[in-house]
């Protein structure tokens, strides 16, 4: 699946701007998480290359076609949740899932037969014929993405479809993506970077509406300054490197951020002292800060 | 995949009306309250003379009332649901939506018709041109209103913002206008204010055709004319000018 922008934009009401000139060209199959703060431009993203939302100027593509100019073609091809989509209290998870199939154009009996399917491969077998009103927060969501996955759309749209949940019923939802992702594209935008690493095959992070870095997480981290944590558990570590960064957890736990040398270099001082300690890579969130720093974003106020 | 236009519809048609029928069979009820009510009100204060008008004024309500309905349905699955957001991004089109949107009002509101139609078939007496001409009255009336429904969905941000275009509409579409009386109730100058309701048109065709009203050749086309004027410029609009991708 192809995903191509040429300076993007979005202006809301002549002076929010929600994108900037985004330009990116991704080919791949799998999860592409888009993460960054509130207002970084995710939903604006979304929204534009859904067919939901005009851009103010720049144009996207989903496998070559135009989603202004082709947005018929475009909308054979994907499916979307979008940010806050929840059931329809009165209708069953069956009534749900079979209605959307019939909007893209399946028969009755086609969406029925796709809808227990899909109902089924989302463990929510038994549930078919209640009122979604009745689900928890985690089946609804469920019901949601099993919506538009049981469409064998190639490109789907999942605009935080996580929010909200536990750290469980966020799990389940994990394994399920990673179930579906294969021969199609998943979109996905998350503020959990947990989930966007754990998912993400691609990961593009936005701040202000700008692109600050797109790529393979061990690409990302790469680009960083500090790329390893080192995670020492005694009361007696103290150190002072202005190449490190510490950060004292609690008395007896410290975390220190640097690079693969600079880490390394700590080891026999670790180990003379008989210092209990771990070494891993920088998580995402890691990544993250280090990418955004402590900045405010200049769009900090409503998700766009 | 051949997309097939019929389901599409028919997704409209059961999600905002079969399926509430039978998910929750109360709402069966719903929409035959309102025009009952004032058909009521104004048979009894009238000691039955204006049942026949109030028949027919309450099939009018009826049909506006699907339009109002559509606004508020339209607008709770656009912002509340964000179910709207998910069929732009269909195959599905802004027509082939509305056109089931709109049937799915009639579905459910067939209990109500059902019952308006058999009290006019015993209490009002037209001929079969008669009947033919408040038919093709009330079809007309109906899309103006499902016209306007879909215009003003496109435009409310929140569902609050529905209910307040509905409480303003209701009343200024079927309970004020001459629609379960006679025009010549209303005094002069009065009455040149009632025209600037559509309802006013399409009551004046239906009574003209119960006896309640002669408003003679002239006055007769000249309310199609401009009943089907509003109706066909509201339609324009609805489908030209409203919002189904937002900019």
């Amino acid at each position: 699946m192809r995903i191509q922008t040429f300076d993007l934009s979005k202006t809301y009401e002549k002076k929010n701007t929600a994108l900037k000139n985004l330009t990116l060209d991704l080919n791949l199959n799998g999860i592409f998480s888009i993460i960054g703060r509130n207002g970084a431009g995710k939903t604006t993203f979304v929204r534009i290359m859904s067919t939901e939302l005009m851009p103010t100027s720049g144009n996207g593509f989903i496998n070559e076609m135009d989603v202004v100019s082709q947005a018929t073609e475009v909308r054979q091809q994907i499916a979307v949740v979008p940010q806050e989509a929840r059931p329809l209290p009165w209708l069953t998870p069956l009534q749900t899932v079979s209605s959307y199939l019939m909007w893209r154009g399946y028969s009755y009996r086609e969406a029925n037969e796709k809808g227990k399917e899909a109902l089924r491969e989302l463990g929510l077998e038994g549930k078919e014929r209640e009122k979604s009103r009745k689900l928890s927060g985690g089946q609804k969501r469920k019901l949601m993405v099993a919506t538009v996955i049981s469409s064998e759309a190639p490109v789907v749209f999942l605009d935080e479809p996580t929010t909200g949940l536990d750290y469980l019923s966020r799990k389940e939802l994990w394994q399920l993506l990673s179930k579906m992702k294969k021969d199609r594209l998943i979109i996905l935008t998350t503020h959990y970077l947990e989930e966007a690493e754990i998912l993400g095959d691609q990961i593009m992070i936005l701040d202000s509406g700008k692109l600050v870095d797109i790529g393979k997480i061990d690409d990302l981290r790469a680009k960083v300054k500090l790329p390893y944590v080192l995670k020492v558990y005694s009361d007696n570590f103290k150190i002072e490197d202005n190449e490190l960064q510490v950060h004292p957890v609690s008395e007896k736990e410290t975390f220190v951020y640097g690079s693969a040398t600079k880490i390394y270099g700590l080891m026999p001082y670790l180990v003379t002292n008989k210092m209990k300690f771990t070494v891993e890579e920088a998580s995402l969130s890691n990544i993250f800060e280090q990418y955004l720093g402590g900045e405010e974003g200049e769009n900090e106020k409503e998700d766009w | 995949m051949k997309r097939k236009i019929g389901s599409q519809i028919l997704a409209s048609i059961l999600v905002n009306s079969v399926y509430a029928m039978i998910n929750y069979p109360v709402v069966l009820i719903n929409t035959l309250l309102a025009p009952l009510a004032i058909l009521a009100v104004v048979t009894f204060a009238s000691k039955g003379a204006l049942l026949p008008v109030a028949a027919v004024g309450a099939l009018i309500m009826n049909m506006v009332s699907s339009g109002t309905s559509l606004q508020q349905d339209l607008s709770h699955l656009k912002n509340d649901m964000r179910l709207q957001d998910m069929i732009v991004s269909s195959p599905t089109t802004s027509l082939v939506y509305i056109v089931g949107m709109a049937i799915s009002e009639i579905v459910y509101s067939i209990p109500t018709l059902a019952f308006l139609v058999i009290l006019n078939l015993i209490f009002v007496k037209i001929t079969l041109l008669g009947g033919l001409i408040i038919f093709l009255d009330m079809a007309t009336i109906f899309t103006f209103s499902i016209s306007l429904g879909f215009y003003l969905s496109t435009f409310t941000s929140d569902i609050i913002q529905s209910w307040g275009f509905s409480g303003i509409l209701s009343p200024l579409l079927t309970t004020i206008p001459p629609v379960y009386y006679p025009i010549t109730y209303i005094p002069y100058p009065y009455r040149y204010l009632a025209y600037l309701s559509p309802t006013t048109y399409a009551s004046e065709i239906a009574q003209s055709q119960t006896g309640f009203f002669n408003p003679g050749v002239a006055g007769f086309s000249t309310a199609w004319i401009v009943l089907l004027a509003i109706t066909g410029a509201l339609t324009y609009l609805a489908l030209k000018r409203s919002r189904w991708r937002e900019i």
